[in-house]
């Protein structure tokens, strides 16, 4: 059975103001105009990952990381305080898989793997905060890289 | 935000009820704990089967809002997780503010001149 994160959550955080989770109603939609195969990627990770003596996050963090697609493990940090990062900081590659995404691309199943990539605290209890201040800054991002689908993986 | 802007987007998730209620244009849901959602650590070959799964799911999601579930398994004989996760007690201590600043200034150490 999947975990039931809503009413865990509740509980968990339950000396705060309950969260009001967004609910959508509707479903924005673009369809793929090429194969995976020949596409650029954009790959992002919510999990708080930091490159080499790039600023550390904080609570309630819009910001955003620039990582470069090929950086090596042992120049990627994590700063994050809403899931446990042990593993993560053993391996990246569970909530970024930076290295996955390069062999894919090497094996030709992805085009290309977008530079940078990008990372950012998914820990951010204003909803508004990350539409408002984070999301458009990502989007002008991809934009000005010409990506041609966008891939997010959470923490 | 991403899709409106006219790039087609896709995300794993390991939370099921909260990607239901959120809908986001494609999803791939994978039941393994948090910190976790493409895989154990040092474990190239399921993190590569996972990633792979997502990229292919771009191509076969044809209706917005659908979620294709990855038949993973975190570990067939141990499903303690799914009752411990995200419960009080399961996040470690935080590292006092000491050690924690300790850390950083290392890590910016390591990379100046």
């Amino acid at each position: 059975m999947p975990v039931a994160y809503i009413p865990r959550t509740r509980e968990l955080y339950s000396d705060f103001t309950p969260y009001r989770w967004v609910e959508n109603e509707t479903v924005p939609w673009t369809p793929i105009r090429k194969p995976i195969a020949q596409s650029k990627i954009a790959l992002m990770s919510s999990g708080g990952i930091m490159y080499r003596d790039q600023p550390r996050f904080h609570y309630e963090d819009a910001s955003y990381r620039r990582i470069p697609r090929d950086a090596a493990r042992e120049d990627l940090y994590i700063w994050h305080f809403g899931y446990r990062t042990a593993d993560a900081e053993k391996d990246p590659n569970c909530v970024f898989p930076l290295e996955r995404m390069r062999e894919l691309e090497a094996e030709h199943i992805i085009g290309e793997l977008s530079d940078p990539a990008f990372s950012f605290m998914g820990g951010v209890y204003s909803a508004r905060k990350v539409r408002d201040l984070l999301a458009p800054n990502i989007v002008d991002e991809l934009k000005r890289a010409h990506v041609d689908a966008f891939y997010l993986v959470p923490a | 935000m991403v899709e409106e802007a006219g790039i087609p987007t896709l995300c794993m998730t390991s939370a099921l009820d909260i990607t239901q209620a959120v809908k986001p244009p494609r999803s791939v849901f994978v039941n393994f704990p948090l910190g976790h959602q493409t895989g154990r650590p040092n474990d190239p070959a399921m993190q590569r089967q996972i990633v792979h799964d997502a990229m292919r799911a771009f191509e076969t999601i044809a209706t917005p809002g659908d979620i294709v579930q990855l038949p993973y398994v975190w570990d067939p004989s141990d499903r303690t997780w799914e009752t411990q996760d995200y419960t009080k007690g399961w996040m470690p201590k935080r590292p006092s503010p000491e050690a924690s600043d300790l850390a950083e200034a290392e890590r910016v150490a390591r990379y100046s001149k």
